[in-house]
């Protein structure tokens, strides 16, 4: 564990950063993939699956992030959000609707007074090659429209060069930015590859000072995975017990089916612990998971499977 | 409100459990004069009436093992043997839920590891030396390697099927004809297997299963008819096979006990090293010749590890065999949940500290916690002696030197563990280690292509890979 008690002062000096980062106990990669693997084969049926699949549901971060999106398809995934089955009520809601900056506006109006988050990405997601002035803007526009959660993008091209107090800062400045809006950074782990970056950039983030540590932007390939979230779970567990202070993690994309979301809640369960398995220290980000979750929260409450047709398409 | 998994249980249905069973002669069950029950060690209760061989009928399979090998599996070219192992080996994927329950019935390991671990090797075991009987002359033995004759086999109950797989296989692809002994507490997977040989009109003979307790194992060993003995058990019993041997023209290999010492350096992935610490000695209750039973943990990582390793340990999943949750199941028998207790208890009259995860265990059936041992010294029982169950003891070292030492510091010398981030000091471990099989950052992995077995009182011969066809070979 490091000692963070050097660290405090220490948060400008890019040789401690980097001497913090790499003391750091290693990722053996062969390891923690079958230890993903072998959670994996745990069978939650039932009562246990019930349970989750509702539990899901009200961490989805229900999101639609395409070069296309309009206020029409925006509206139409906020209604979604809200009422997730209208056939059922007691379908829970979900955590909250995730958009591009300039569409806030729209998601913020269409969620008035359902205690839903508006999530923004921002920082010039998904690449986050922009000038830091640019960044900040995307945020600061972000949330005077009313988001209530931004989610970043770090520079991997620094991380990777090997400047992690670059981006140390530019973490710092959006959430000096942000004040009392939840600050998701994304570390794209797709682009950095070994499980060793994964665990640096977790603990960067934090330290920087990120609310919730998120995988990916679902731009890249791949996405979420088991064994990175295992490995960004054991990242928010030994932080939690160095500095007291608790961070979320949200894994996005390429998370479909219950299947997929329950392996990643029994990992959470398994992993970091019960005091994660909120919606307030754990999201899924994702889109079509959605339907998928009613689809057999359904077949659990009647016995039968309803055909793709019962359930809307937003 | 927190996520309980919901009981998940395996079905017993698939498996056709008859109240009693004979032994496996010249391809086909036949009754004996005396036998015993086999329970499931997880609930006490009876599964079936097994027979027990006696001295005669060790007599009669012996002679159906001789006339098999010099009328037909020993004429039969490598080729045509192939065929059948790789029908076997087929044979057991398309069976494996119903072995993987039974197993897990008779034995008390979790569905979890026979399901995963134990029937896939057994097939992978099967496929690997049939694709040998064809290609012996190649295998570095000589152009023309010959058979032995008839082996007889004993083997243990930790492993029950995967054990007969170890020695059947690379006995019958050289050409050999066995007469096989199961465990008394867990036969009821062989005499599946001999089912399946039937099914896979193996000729009659060229496997021999013969259920039973010492007496049957002894009237095997030290039958006059056989050319082979191949013991996989405790080094006690290893001993007094050896001493009836010597001085026959039997050939010999045993895998017997150890006590292994899992390595962990302070620049370790320690995330994985705890998991290779759990796996190393709760994987299938500690029941494990190679079970990494001593952990040397780097002084300067120490107590790091040891609260990594706790919290861990409390998330393990102790309970009913057949839940496809249960990561740690029921101790094989009342015999060794005797010995694990004494053995515990002594680590602490001896002066280490006893540690388990708060754990519920069953009220009926024989359950052990899994535990650890802190301020373990050297001298101490539960350091030297194996334990054979969910049993750690931990001690320290300060230099690679020292581990090296501490972990050869044993009459034992079947496996190691090496956890760091050095590739050049996994090296120079492995180099210094007595011990016969190493792992680098992992444990208890296992594959039909490597070879297997111990150095000092571990035993000799390897069982597995090339290597593992010498033992079958002249």
């Amino acid at each position: 564990m490091p000692d963070l008690s050097t660290f405090a002062d220490a948060a400008a000096a890019p040789a401690e950063l980097r001497g913090l980062l790499r003391g750091l106990p290693p990722v053996d990669q062969v390891g923690a993939e079958e230890r993903a693997a072998r959670l994996a084969t745990r069978s939650i049926k039932k009562s246990a699956k019930a349970y989750a699949i509702d539990l899901a549901i009200s961490m989805v971060d229900l999101t639609t992030l395409e070069g296309a999106d309009t206020p029409g398809k925006v509206r139409a995934l906020c209604a979604k959000a809200a009422h997730p089955d209208p056939a059922d009520a007691s379908v829970p809601k979900v955590a909250a609707v995730c958009v591009y900056s300039d569409l806030v506006g729209e998601a913020v109006r269409a969620l008035d007074g359902t205690g839903i988050g508006v999530a923004s990405v921002a920082t010039a997601f998904p690449s986050g090659r922009a000038p830091l002035d640019a960044k900040l803007a995307d945020t600061r526009r972000a949330i005077d429209d009313g988001a209530s959660e931004i989610d970043m993008v770090i520079d991997r091209g620094a991380f990777l060069a090997g400047d992690h107090q670059k981006v140390f800062d530019e973490i710092v400045a959006v959430k000096a930015e942000c004040g009392d809006v939840h600050l998701k950074v994304i570390l794209e782990t797709g682009e950095l590859v070994t499980y060793d970056n994964v665990r640096r950039a977790s603990w960067l983030a934090m330290l920087a000072g990120a609310d919730f540590i998120k995988t990916s932007t679902g731009k890249v390939s791949p996405a979420a995975t088991l064994p990175v979230t295992l490995v960004m779970l054991e990242a928010v567990r030994d932080f939690r017990a160095a500095t007291g202070r608790q961070v979320g993690v949200k894994p996005a994309g390429g998370i479909r089916t219950t299947k997929d979301a329950i392996k990643y809640l029994v990992l959470v369960n398994e992993t970091a612990g019960p005091d994660w398995l909120t919606p307030e220290w754990f999201r899924l980000g994702a889109s079509s998971l959605l339907n998928d979750l009613l689809m057999q929260r359904r077949k659990l409450t009647t016995g039968v499977y309803g055909g793709p047709d019962y359930f809307t398409m937003d | 409100m927190s996520f309980e998994y919901a009981p998940a249980p395996e079905s017993r249905d698939i498996v056709d459990l008859k109240p009693s069973y004979g032994l496996f002669v010249d391809g086909e069950f036949v009754e004996a004069k005396n036998s015993f029950k086999t329970i499931d060690p997880a609930t006490e209760e009876t599964l079936a009436e097994v027979a027990e061989a006696g001295a005669d009928d060790v007599d009669r399979a012996v002679a159906a093992a001789r006339r098999a090998y010099d009328t037909v599996w020993g004429p039969m070219p490598g080729a045509e043997r192939a065929k059948y192992l790789f029908r076997i080996a087929r044979l057991i994927q398309e069976r494996s839920r119903e072995l993987a329950v039974l197993e897990s019935l008779d034995n008390g390991k979790p569905i979890r590891e026979s399901r995963d671990v134990d029937l896939p090797l057994v097939a992978a075991h099967f496929f690997y030396y049939a694709g040998w009987a064809d290609k012996l002359p190649y295998a570095g033995f000589g152009p023309a390697p010959r058979p032995l004759g008839v082996a007889g086999q004993v083997i243990p109950w930790n492993f029950p099927l995967l054990m007969l797989a170890w020695k059947i296989a690379p006995a019958l692809a050289c050409g050999n004809t066995v007469v096989l002994k199961p465990a008394e507490t867990t036969p009821l997977t062989a005499l599946a297997f001999a089912e399946i040989c039937a099914q896979a009109e193996l000729p009659p003979g060229v496997v021999n299963i013969l259920t039973g307790a010492g007496e049957t194992g002894r009237a095997l060993v030290e039958h006059p008819g056989i050319d082979k003995v191949a013991f996989t058990g405790s080094t006690e019993v290893g001993r007094l096979i050896a001493r009836s041997v010597a001085g026959t023209d039997k050939r010999l290999t045993l895998e017997l006990g150890g006590k292994a010492a899992n390595i962990v350096f302070d620049d370790a992935p320690l995330d994985q090293a705890v998991e290779g610490i759990v796996n190393g000695i709760f994987f299938n209750q500690g029941h494990v010749c190679c079970a990494g039973s001593r952990l040397l943990a780097q002084e300067s990582v120490a107590e790091e590890l040891l609260d990594r390793l706790k919290a861990r340990m409390a998330t393990l999943r102790v309970g009913d065999p057949l839940d496809k949750n249960t990561d740690v199941g029921a101790i094989n028998s009342a015999a060794q949940l005797a010995k694990i207790r004494e053995l515990s208890d002594s680590g602490e009259a001896e002066g280490a500290t006893r540690w388990s995860p708060p754990c519920e265990l069953p009220e009926r059936g024989f359950w052990f916690a899994p535990t650890v041992f802190t301020g373990v010294a050297a001298s101490h029982r539960i350091a030297r002696e194996e334990i054979f169950g969910p049993v750690l003891s931990v001690l320290t070292f300060r230099t690679p030197a020292e581990a090296v030492e501490k972990a050869n510091n044993t009459p034992y010398g079947l496996s190691a563990g090496i956890w760091t981030d050095k590739g050049s000091r996994i090296l120079w471990m492995a180099e210094r280690l007595r011990a016969g099989v190493v792992w680098a950052n992992t444990f208890n992995k296992f594959d039909p292509a490597s070879p297997f077995g111990g150095y000092k009182e571990s035993g000799f011969g390897r069982e597995g890979g090339r290597h593992g066809l010498e033992a079958y070979l002249r």
